[in-house]
């Protein structure tokens, strides 16, 4: 390395950038030390990606200065980064499916760095010496997400490498692939490499990274040193003040059975989706089921299922039941009137539409709740129902009239999972419940779906977030390539069993019941 | 340099209501200033395209007339169009809607009872809707494009209706001109008042212009039609029928355009000719558009297209002006409508390219 360490690799003072109705940054100061690894930390919508990009050349800030060890420069585009030394991996990876490791690599690099075949040795070289085993030949559809991260990663080392961006790198990741992840990390930041690290998982920042800079809302919040800090230090940082940071509930054991899924499997007509094959679950009322695992391994295609947006032919109808009802060929309003509730991932375009006002997403998914007469819908009701859910889970909007896309994430997530629970639903199924919602809005959430639950209503939350599923879960379970875990009681399992299923080392089934013991089990 | 079109942060809903009114008024300036070039007195000019149709009962009760087919293909197309369905074959629809219409007259033409204009009726809505269903089907079976489909159908249906009125419905005694028989007395639209040509029609529109209000605004399936449109995922994600809500909104489009169409033959015209339509059809999208998809707001802007109709005609006798008049204050007002619209959304902003490019120069050396 060139410069001496007491010069920062990067320096950035005063960065101002402002998009039409916001402010993303404010005036940030942030410098890295060569060979340090930084983490950059925040809430979803606190400015981490807009400066991110700005680093990398993908905006102009609208003020302020860069340095590069130490001389002042404009960063073009990302190509000029690319030059200087700056690589990123990006949150979703930029590879072509069908084309093998090392042609991607190739494409990437430009024609100047050779042909694929001509990188092949150095692309083994770099992965060996990072501990990241990598194939150069294989295609990149057959790659795991780890995988496919570890191809965006040695893309970034093939060149002269100083400064490497990485944004949530682990949120695709088992723990187990996290913890390889941070040896190769470390032993990058060993050769003089600084590593810029975005995150919100406080505990990683806390096991990697040597200092933080923690943004809020646009604003630094403060710089620390992740080790010094508590997690309730951070997150306060991080959000301010807001209650229920930190809390745990009491499991709940559960009572008969709602939902029954009874060796589903369905093949997905995507050759790049997931197909599911014998799918076996439980849950019953009054308990909350988790089903955990790594993006990509079925959970679409499973609660598109159970939701009824994918039906099955009605000779298999039996494979899902709801109180001994199979549902598995009815259309979801069919499936709404037995009982079930939903919370789909996606809260603007999928769980609500994003241009119609919240009264409207009121009764788009609650128009059996008496809302309709003779084919006209009762506006009055639709409003008062609408003005409840907004008192009742505290909703920040200005009114019902409000629509859906000017609400923030968490609020209008709070408004969905409020719509559901007022249906007062036997059977909720929630995808991603607090997936990009602050820490607020999350606690706000789970403390409702723990309520739900002692009312008795039976729930499935699947999530990616394996520490928010050991938080509310009941019992635990974990999805990897389509096929589904044995289930556990939270209390008696802990992570890292969890993340061996998540990689799929699970035992293979116990033998299929006969479809008289299923029945006799569901009757006691 | 390079112009790009950014986003504004705040979204003027007065604006966006204005909009119409903005684009009336820019298409009215620029005809004026056409006028001026062409060496006529712009306001002269305006004021028998406009107003002169306009002095008397007679020219009211013709405005009446134009606008009602513009109007009931408008209606329809507003509820294809609040679910993103593209429906450009009201011409088609309503030509169909004409051409079974008159052979069912033809058929009738003996008949006395009251029940002959029923007949008559039914057999142009249900042609208009069958013609929209053609659409519906290779939309929901093949996943064909309906905007191509549609336009495909309307050269179909013109076709169509060239073929009988040359052939199996000319009039045997009317000495070999490509027209039908007049209708019988029962199967035609009785008129309205005694003067003028203004038809019982105007009921049927009237009627549907509060049906389709009641279907956008107040009911469930006019809420799934609109859900439809604006988020295809949300709609299937709470079970709303894409199928057959496609083929409804399809075939109340295709229908009003077949009573459009029957109201035009067993109305004004009496019997089946070539010249049915002067492009209602076609005329009734910018309607529909220009009226927001609102019912309330199709009527107005169905009325200005009546008059633009019938100024061009009036322009055409008095001052010699080209019948195209019509068509470019047409396609004026559709242009500055989605101009108005998009200058409304979003901010233009010219790029220097150029500037950009030194100041980094600079900061490089």
């Amino acid at each position: 390395m060139s410069s001496s360490p007491s010069v920062p690799r990067l320096q950035l003072s005063g960065i101002s950038k402002r998009y039409p109705g916001c402010l993303a940054n404010d005036r940030i100061d942030l410098s890295i030390a060569p060979g340090e690894i930084h983490a950059l930390l925040g809430e979803n919508g606190a400015g981490k990606s807009t400066l991110m990009k700005i680093i990398y050349g993908v905006t102009q800030p609208d003020s302020g200065e860069i340095r590069w060890q130490g001389e002042p420069l404009k960063m073009r585009d990302p190509a000029m980064a690319r030059s200087l030394g700056v690589g990123m991996v990006f949150q979703h990876f930029s590879l072509f499916e069908t084309l093998s490791v090392a042609e991607n690599i190739a494409l990437a690099m430009g024609a100047a760095a050779g042909t694929p075949k001509q990188l092949e040795p150095k692309i083994r070289e770099v992965s060996q010496r990072y501990g990241m085993a990598l194939e150069p030949g294989r295609l990149v559809h057959s790659l795991s997400i780890g995988e496919r991260q570890r191809v965006e990663i040695v893309r970034c080392l093939m060149q002269d490498i100083k400064l490497l961006i990485l944004d949530e790198p682990t949120s695709v990741l088992t723990p187990q692939e996290a913890d390889e992840l941070f040896v190769t990390l470390r032993r990058l930041a060993a050769e003089g490499c600084s590593i810029l690290f975005i995150s919100h998982k406080l505990g990683e920042v806390r096991a990697l990274c040597q200092s933080a800079t923690v943004l809020r809302g646009g604003k630094v919040s403060g710089h620390c040193i992740p080790a010094e800090c508590s997690d309730l230090q951070l997150a306060r940082l991080m959000v301010g003040d807001a209650e229920g940071l930190e809390s745990s509930y009491p499991k709940a054991g559960g009572g008969l059975p709602r939902l029954r899924v009874d060796d589903l499997s369905w093949h997905n007509a995507d050759p790049f989706g997931c197909t599911l094959s014998q799918i076996r679950l439980e849950v019953r009322s009054g308990e909350i089921v988790g089903i955990a695992g790594v993006a990509g391994n079925g959970q679409d295609e499973l609660l598109a299922l159970l939701s009824g947006e994918t039906r099955l032919p009605r000779s298999e109808r039996e494979r899902i039941s709801l109180d001994t009802q199979p549902i598995a060929d009815l259309y979801p309003d069919a499936r709404r009137k037995l009982g079930l509730a939903f919370v789909p991932a996606e809260r603007l375009g999928h769980g609500a539409v994003p241009d119609m006002s919240l009264s409207d997403n009121a009764l788009l998914t609650a128009f059996q709740q008496g809302l309709l007469s003779k084919g006209l819908i009762q506006r009055g009701k639709v409003r008062a129902l609408a003005d409840e859910i907004i008192q009742r889970f505290a909703v920040k909007t200005p009114d019902a009239d409000a629509p859906a896309r000017s609400l923030s994430g968490g609020n209008l997530q709070k408004f969905i999972l409020g719509r559901e629970i007022l249906q007062n639903p036997k059977l909720l199924v929630a995808a991603h419940p607090t997936w990009g919602v602050d820490v607020g809005a999350a606690a706000a959430i789970h403390r409702a779906l723990i309520a739900l639950r002692d009312a008795g209503a039976a729930i499935l939350v699947i999530s990616e977030d394996l520490d928010e599923l050991f938080q509310i879960s009941d019992r635990i379970g974990a999805l990897c390539s389509g096929k589904l875990s044995p289930l556990a009681a939270t209390a008696e399992t802990e992570a890292v069993e969890v993340g061996r299923w998540m990689a799929g080392e699970f035992a293979p089934l116990p033998p299929i019941t006969s479809p008289l013991a299923a029945a006799a089990a569901s009757l006691s | 340099m390079l112009l790009s079109l950014e986003p504004r942060g705040q979204q003027s809903r007065a604006m966006l209501w204005l909009s119409p009114l903005l684009a009336a008024v820019l298409t009215l300036c620029s005809g004026a200033l056409l006028f001026a070039l062409l060496g006529h007195d712009p306001l002269d000019t305006l004021h028998t395209l406009l107003i002169a149709p306009l002095a008397d009962w007679y020219g009211v009760s013709e405005l009446l007339v134009k606008a009602l087919p513009i109007l009931l293909c408008a209606l329809g197309l507003a509820v294809a169009y609040q679910a993103r369905i593209w429906n450009i074959g009201a011409e088609g629809q309503l030509l169909l809607g004409a051409l079974a219409g008159s052979a069912m007259a033809i058929q009738i033409i003996d008949w006395d009872s009251r029940w002959a204009l029923v007949w008559v009726v039914l057999a142009g809505v249900a042609a208009g809707a069958a013609w929209g269903g053609l659409t519906a089907w290779l939309r929901t079976q093949f996943n064909a494009n309906e905007i191509l489909t549609s336009i495909m159908l309307n050269y179909i249906a013109l076709n169509l209706l060239l073929f009988f009125v040359h052939g199996p419905l000319k009039d045997p005694a009317g000495f070999n001109f490509p027209e039908s028989a007049m209708f019988g007395d029962a199967s035609r639209l009785p008129l309205v008042s005694e003067d003028g040509r203004l038809h019982a029609g105007l009921y049927f529109a009237l009627l549907a212009l509060v049906a389709v209000w009641v279907l956008l605004h107040k009911s469930f399936l006019g809420f799934q039609i609109k859900v439809l449109g604006l988020d295809r995922r949300a709609a299937g994600f709470v079970g709303f029928r894409e199928k057959r809500l496609v083929w409804f909104a399809l075939l109340v489009s295709g229908g009003l355009a077949g009573l459009a169409g029957v109201g035009e033959v067993a109305g004004p015209i009496g019997q089946l000719v070539p010249q049915v339509s002067p492009g209602y059809g076609y005329a009734a999208i910018t309607v529909a558009f220009l009226g927001r998809l609102n019912p309330l707001g199709i009527l107005f802007a169905s009325l200005l297209m009546a008059l633009l109709y019938l100024g061009g005609e009036n322009a055409q006798m008095t001052m010699n002006l080209p019948q195209a008049i019509t068509q470019l204050f047409q396609g004026m007002m559709l242009f500055f409508l989605l101009a108005c619209d998009v200058l409304i959304l979003y901010r233009p902003r010219l790029k220097l390219k150029w500037a950009q490019r030194t100041t980094n120069a600079e900061a490089m050396a």
